[in-house]
């Protein structure tokens, strides 16, 4: 329950609420490694602790995360800058089933803050190319302003071995992509629906939905991962406040097949 | 010790008998072991388990009566040690404290360091603990250190700790142990379990060693085995008191019918009820949510970590950005009632209710989990019957 010190090596400013942190063990020793899909808990002195999931590389130098200051510790989290220092559980939780879709068309769709925890997946997937068949990136995001990686996603998007299509719930005049719900691009998405891995993360309305129209589309449900967002304190299953039915999400999750949960995202406050 | 499956099991000799006056010599033998000894007293008008120091300190002559929303002692006229139900508190107070200090940081010249605490835990020896409380501290051990995770607090207090378990013969008017099939015999791993006859003129003891180290004790005590009339009559209270439930539950198709009723109207009652105040989780010998708290030195240069007893109950329990998951008494109560009969099963294969009774107990408004939990059971038929049964 004790974190490791680790020291902030790099700050970046991703949009007017969003930041990157890229860090390093204080002690100089090697940082502590991850699957994608999984979270630290990030603590801030004298202010608290929050999950974050890992937005950086899998085989990067730095551990590097994501998060939008939205509450107490992550508006702290937000003024830091290089050589504060901050502590780091971690890694828990289940990762995205990376090994199981080898062979497999990919789509990975993402809404908003839901990026950053689908990124490490891209930067495997594009390591190993070879061992994937269509990957499609869809991502949805509330105006241009909160396209999130701009830079990175411009440069794969010129790829011509990665489909990448992002949307906007509201438009700008100099705005000219896609207009509307992140769903809306999943019909006209190349990949092979009968057996594709399909990962979602987002909030939880859009999980849904994106969820209803892939299923639409003919992916199975055990096809399908996605990546819920309950209070985790402790995250190792003993404080019992991420239960969602029968599941700890900090253990179990975040990320579930979605055959294991989609009873449970379809009940109000469970 | 008594962490190990039941392989520890020494010869099954008889049991000791032993005179309640002399009671005392065993609480001595535990504390000259090391043990701090932890048993029922009687404080504030309830018996609840703290430090005691001789057999002085226990509730001696007293009982209790309990009824949904109530609690009473009164004097029994007699002498007996330990003739009442479940105590005002759980032993989970002392296995999971309800407040312990996980770590803490000091800050020098932007140089952050943190230190956890060293200190060797206390050698607890809990004297007393009933049947349905013995089989909630195995619950606890599934959820704390049984898992993928170990919490080495409980762990290191839980391994070191002697149990003097107790067959109960005085169940109240909220128990229901016969129901969760742990009670009132014990039949988990104590170190000694003890049963205690009054009646038809007679008091006294048995004792019988569960493990070497109860053994040992018993050895120490050196008392005459117990005779085959003293054991059948110790048994018979045992037996007694199996029919003497203020309370029972039918469970076959409760854990599948709580899963399949998310929207029974019983919630919507209930929750009209229901204070969402938190004294059933607070009371429950299983229940082990907690939360964490940064404490911090006003000069922001010494800070700490806590963790608190905290409870489904409140709606700060499942915030998440934006605002909270549970946020209407009905999804709150709906959680805790299912968790206990009904995902516990899922994530722990086994119950999470031992039918102590203290949630009915201590519940200001005496909302009885057994009715609650009946009526939506009901509602569900069961596999091979032809339809919903009525109440």
């Amino acid at each position: 329950m004790v974190p490791e010190l680790y020291r902030v090596q790099r700050v970046r400013q991703e949009t007017h609420d969003t930041f990157t942190l890229e860090l390093r063990p204080q002690s100089g020793a090697a940082r502590l490694t991850f699957k994608p899909g999984q979270f630290n808990m990030l603590y801030i002195f004298g202010t608290g602790e929050v999950p974050i999931s890992v937005s950086g590389n899998p085989t990067g130098a730095t551990l590097v995360h994501t998060t939008r200051a939205v509450g107490r510790v992550t508006h702290v989290m937000s003024r830091l800058r290089a050589g504060d220092v901050i502590g780091v559980r971690g890694p828990f939780g289940a990762p995205w089933p990376i090994d199981l879709a080898r062979g497999h068309d990919l789509v990975i769709v993402a809404g908003g803050i839901g990026l950053p925890p689908l990124r490490p997946v891209i930067y495997h997937v594009l390591a190993h190319r070879g061992d994937y068949g269509r990957v499609v990136l869809l991502y949805g995001t509330r105006t241009p302003e909160d396209i999130l990686f701009r830079a990175e996603l411009e440069r794969w998007r010129a790829r011509f071995d990665l489909e990448l299509h992002v949307t906007v719930d509201r438009g700008t005049p100099s705005w000219h992509g896609n207009v509307g719900v992140v769903t809306s691009l999943i019909p006209k998405a190349p990949f092979d629906a009968r057996s594709a891995f399909a990962m979602i993360c987002g909030p939880e309305v859009m999980i849904r939905f994106t969820a209803m129209e892939l299923e639409r589309r003919g992916v199975g449900t055990d096809h399908i991962y996605v990546s819920l967002e309950r209070n985790m304190k402790c995250a190792v299953g003993f404080c019992g406040h991420c239960q969602f039915g029968p599941h700890f999400v900090c253990r179990e999750g975040p990320v579930f097949a979605y055959d294991r949960v989609e009873d449970l995202v379809h009940r109000w406050e469970v | 010790m008594t962490t190990q499956g039941a392989a520890q099991q020494p010869d099954a000799r008889p049991p000791a008998f032993l005179e309640p006056e002399h009671f005392d010599d065993v609480i001595q033998i535990l504390r000259r072991r090391g043990y701090r000894t932890i048993g029922p007293t009687r404080r504030d008008g309830a018996i609840v388990y703290d430090e005691i120091e001789s057999a002085q300190d226990l509730p001696v002559g007293w009982t209790d009566e309990q009824s949904p929303g109530r609690y009473r002692v009164r004097p029994r006229g007699d002498h007996a040690l330990f003739a009442y139900a479940s105590a005002a508190h759980a032993w989970k107070r002392f296995l999971h404290p309800p407040n312990l200090q996980l770590w803490r940081a000091q800050r020098t010249n932007g140089h952050v360091e943190l230190v956890a605490d060293s200190a060797p835990p206390p050698r607890y020896a809990f004297v007393g603990v009933r049947a349905c409380d013995l089989e909630a501290i195995r619950r606890l051990d599934q959820v704390m250190m049984d898992g993928p995770y170990v919490d080495h607090v409980y762990r290191a207090l839980r391994r070191d700790a002697f149990l003097v378990a107790v067959n109960c013969c005085d169940p109240s008017g909220t128990c229901f142990c016969v129901s969760m099939g742990t009670g009132p015999r014990v039949t988990g791993l104590a170190d000694l379990v003890l049963t205690e006859m009054v009646g038809a003129g007679r008091h006294f003891l048995t004792l019988a060693a569960g493990t070497a180290s109860g053994q040992e004790v018993l050895d120490e005590l050196g008392r005459r085995a117990a005779t085959d009339e003293e054991c059948r009559l110790a048994d018979a209270s045992v037996e007694a008191a199996a029919q003497n439930m203020g309370r029972s539950l039918a469970v076959d198709g409760l854990r599948e019918a709580l899963a399949n009723s998310p929207e029974h109207p019983r919630w919507e009652h209930v929750s009209k009820r229901c204070l969402t105040c938190g004294s059933c989780t607070l009371s429950c010998p299983t229940c082990f949510c907690s939360t964490v708290e940064d404490v911090t030195a006003l000069r922001g240069d010494a800070t700490e970590r806590r963790r608190l007893w905290d409870t489904c109950f409140s709606v700060e329990f499942s915030y998440l950005h934006g605002g909270s998951v549970r946020l209407s008494p009905r999804s709150r109560y709906r959680q805790w009632l299912t968790h206990k009969f009904s995902t516990w099963h899922d994530q722990f294969g086994v119950g999470g209710c031992v039918g102590c009774g203290r949630c009915i107990t201590w519940c200001p408004v005496g909302i009885d989990v057994t009715e609650e939990a009946s009526v939506i059971r009901q509602a569900v038929p069961l596999p091979g019957s032809t339809g919903p049964m009525t109440e």
